[in-house]
């Protein structure tokens, strides 16, 4: 009888409708950061047709902080932000998330299941899927075939996502067309799709590229907030933003590290000064 | 939501609308066949066996045309070699045919096809041993094109072959299928292909009844499949095909492994289109290496553009229409045809890039502005 019983267990546990089979769920990630810092880029280089986007950059982000990469067009920030989450093949130079996990031997699924999420330039958005599809398909869930063959939103991903739209303030509109988002809009969505697949990491290129004054706002408090709990890296050119969220800058320059520190720290440094503020001051 | 309602939802997306086109089909069929069996050749209502052939090939350009509108509508791979499945499965179909015919053959070979006795060959080749069982038969018509798919889509997708190179590739891939088919040493009949078939599980293959038997099932397979589709692209799978179909590189950077998604789907796209080769094979009762013909894939894509890609019922539509058209006008202007066809694309691609689903679409949209506007006039 207790065979029986124990057996009567397990299909009562198989077919629990309030859990996701445990070989679906995703694997736990232990990303080791007992030395304090999350993203090591040690001696990157990388060339395209022998301009050297990536010049022997060396950058350590540490957890749960925020940084602001400044720099003039051409500095290497995007490319950067390629190396990292496996777009572009580097050179030269190593590239480690945590002291566990290298980058560069993965691909840009990987990747992103580690917990690496990026905001593109541009915002792009599934525009033919609605707000909700598209924040559904951002989950923190299995993502292979056979797990999105049989997925059913659980009520904790119901709450996350409903938690999430009221964030970024998309809560009517959650059955629109992505498509037929404004232009700010569409940057929330995929702000708040980043948030909802709750990455350690963010990488998230000129954010309020588009924004209205309030929405910039908004978008710095969010930041903000976010810091802490994850790794943010702000990438961006309106220089009151930056100011308005940054504890540490570091300026790009021609592919590699030009000065770190505070902003007023950067502001007073003479080679900043130099190649980079002279030109606005 | 139980499994059935998910699939007799009507859905709320733009074209997923397939339950009444279901109904609509299913109610010909039954009519048709009522017509053909039960109504006295004399009468008007009579349904001729050559109608009823004519449909089960239609219906089975319809499958087909369903099984390339769900890679290149809903993922934008556009496949112009999607007749190499369709052929591989009739082909598949077709040895099992053979091997029915037994000793009834010209040269009374209770083993060897004809054509192999006119070879001088005395021994069945490998790949055609089993062929006589039907069941492993109709394995092997989901197996090849399955098998043939899988490595295609492994090799092309994940070396990330995109757009026109891989439309290219997909064409040499039927044109060297067509050349290796047209070979007498392949031990396929060569040229002439497959052909004389007797009879099929035991039952003649040019009585009503069997024909009427195989519109039926083509009929109740193409539903079933259009069914099985709208769950899959219903589901969060379906999801990110058409975000893979949008913006792939969003889709790697969220974590899902496109090529792999892209591989799946593209093999099940290749099954849908070998079983339609494998209905189509006994219902016209011939099958030659012209079906791998390059122009012959590209013709299915213009049905799917005209019916409209991306909605399933567009694509069965527009092969149904097109198809009709086409044995209209081959038998009054055959000269004409192909001009007609091409103008066709073309109008299409200009003015319909939705295709006639398109239409319906913009004709409701239309209609519910309509109602809102009169609902707003009413207060005032």
């Amino acid at each position: 009888m207790i065979g029986l019983d124990s057996a009567l267990e397990n299909t009562q546990d198989i077919m629990r409708r309030d859990q996701v089979w445990s070989f679906l769920k995703p694997k736990d990630i232990h990303v080791d950061v007992s030395k304090k810092v999350i993203l090591y880029i040690e001696g990157l280089s990388v060339s395209f047709d022998g301009f050297k986007a990536l010049n022997d950059m060396n950058l350590y982000i540490n957890e749960g902080e925020l940084r602001c990469l400044i720099g003039a067009n051409g500095a290497g920030k995007t490319t950067l932000m390629d190396v990292v989450t496996g777009k572009t093949k580097c050179d030269e130079g190593a590239v480690y998330f945590g002291q566990n996990h290298n980058l560069l031997e993965k691909d840009e699924a990987e990747i992103a299941q580690l917990g690496i999420g990026r905001k593109f330039q541009k915002p792009t958005v599934f525009e033919a899927h609605t707000v909700l599809d598209n924040l559904e398909l951002s989950l923190k869930a299995g993502k292979g075939v056979i797990a999105t063959l049989i997925a059913r939103l659980s009520s904790t991903e119901i709450d996350r996502i409903d938690e999430v739209l009221e964030i970024i303030g998309l809560k009517g509109q959650r059955m629109l067309l992505a498509g037929s988002l404004s232009h700010g809009q569409k940057q929330w969505l995929e702000i708040g799709m980043l948030l909802v697949s709750e990455p350690r990491l963010l990488l998230v290129d000129e954010p309020v590229a588009g924004m209205t004054a309030q929405e910039t706002e908004r978008t710095a408090e969010l930041l903000t907030s976010l810091a802490g709990d994850h790794t943010v890296v702000v990438v961006e050119h309106d220089m009151e933003f930056v100011r308005s969220i940054a504890r540490t800058v570091t300026v790009l320059h021609q592919g590699s590290v030009l000065a770190e520190g505070s902003m007023d720290e950067i502001q007073n440094n003479s080679d900043v000064r130099e190649v980079y503020l002279g030109e606005d001051a | 939501m139980s499994v059935l309602s998910k699939i007799f939802d009507r859905g709320d997306q733009a074209g997923s609308r397939t339950m009444p086109f279901v109904i609509l089909l299913m109610s010909v069929t039954v009519l048709a066949s009522i017509c053909n069996l039960l109504v006295p050749a004399e009468s008007v209502f009579y349904v001729s066996t050559y109608t009823i052939t004519l449909l089960g090939k239609y219906l089975c350009f319809a499958m087909l045309a369903l099984a390339v509108d769900v890679v290149w509508g809903y993922c934008g791979i556009l496949s112009l070699g999607h007749g190499a499945f369709f052929a591989l499965g009739g082909y598949a179909m077709g040895m099992y045919l053979m091997r029915q015919i037994g000793d009834r053959g010209v040269y009374g070979n209770p083993d060897l096809p004809d054509f192999m006795v006119f070879l001088n060959w005395t021994e069945l080749p490998w790949y055609w041993q089993g062929m006589d069982q039907f069941w492993f038969a109709m394995i092997m018509v989901a197996l090849v094109p399955g098998l043939l798919a899988f490595v295609f889509g492994w090799l092309a997708f994940r070396s990330r072959v995109t757009g026109v190179y891989l439309s290219i590739i997909t064409q040499a891939l039927t044109y060297a299928l067509l050349l290796a088919f047209f070979r007498n040493e392949m031990g396929f009949g060569g040229n002439n292909g497959l052909t004389d078939f007797k009879d099929i599980l035991g039952f003649n293959l040019q009585d009503d009844s069997t024909r009427i038997f195989l519109f039926v099932t083509t009929a109740v397979i193409l539903t079933l499949v259009m069914l099985l589709s709208q769950a899959i692209f219903k589901s969060r799978f379906g999801k990110v095909i058409i975000a893979i179909r949008d913006s792939e590189d969003r889709a790697r950077f969220m974590g899902y492994r496109t090529e792999r998604y892209k591989v799946w789907l593209f093999v099940y796209s290749a099954v849908i289109a070998a079983v339609a080769g494998a209905l189509y094979v006994p219902q016209v009762g011939i099958i030659n290496p012209g079906e791998f013909s390059p122009i012959s894939s590209i013709e299915i894509v213009i049905w799917v553009a005209i019916g409209g890609r991306g909605t399933l019922v567009g694509a069965v539509i527009g092969a149904l229409l097109v198809n009709y058209a086409k044995t209209r006008f081959t038998a009054v202007l055959p000269e004409v045809w192909l001009f007609a066809l091409g103008a066709l694309f073309v109008l299409v691609t200009l003015y319909l890039p939705k295709g006639l689903m398109g239409i319906v679409e913009q004709l409701k949209a239309r209609s519910e502005k309509a109602k809102q506007k009169n609902f707003q006039e009413l207060p005032s």
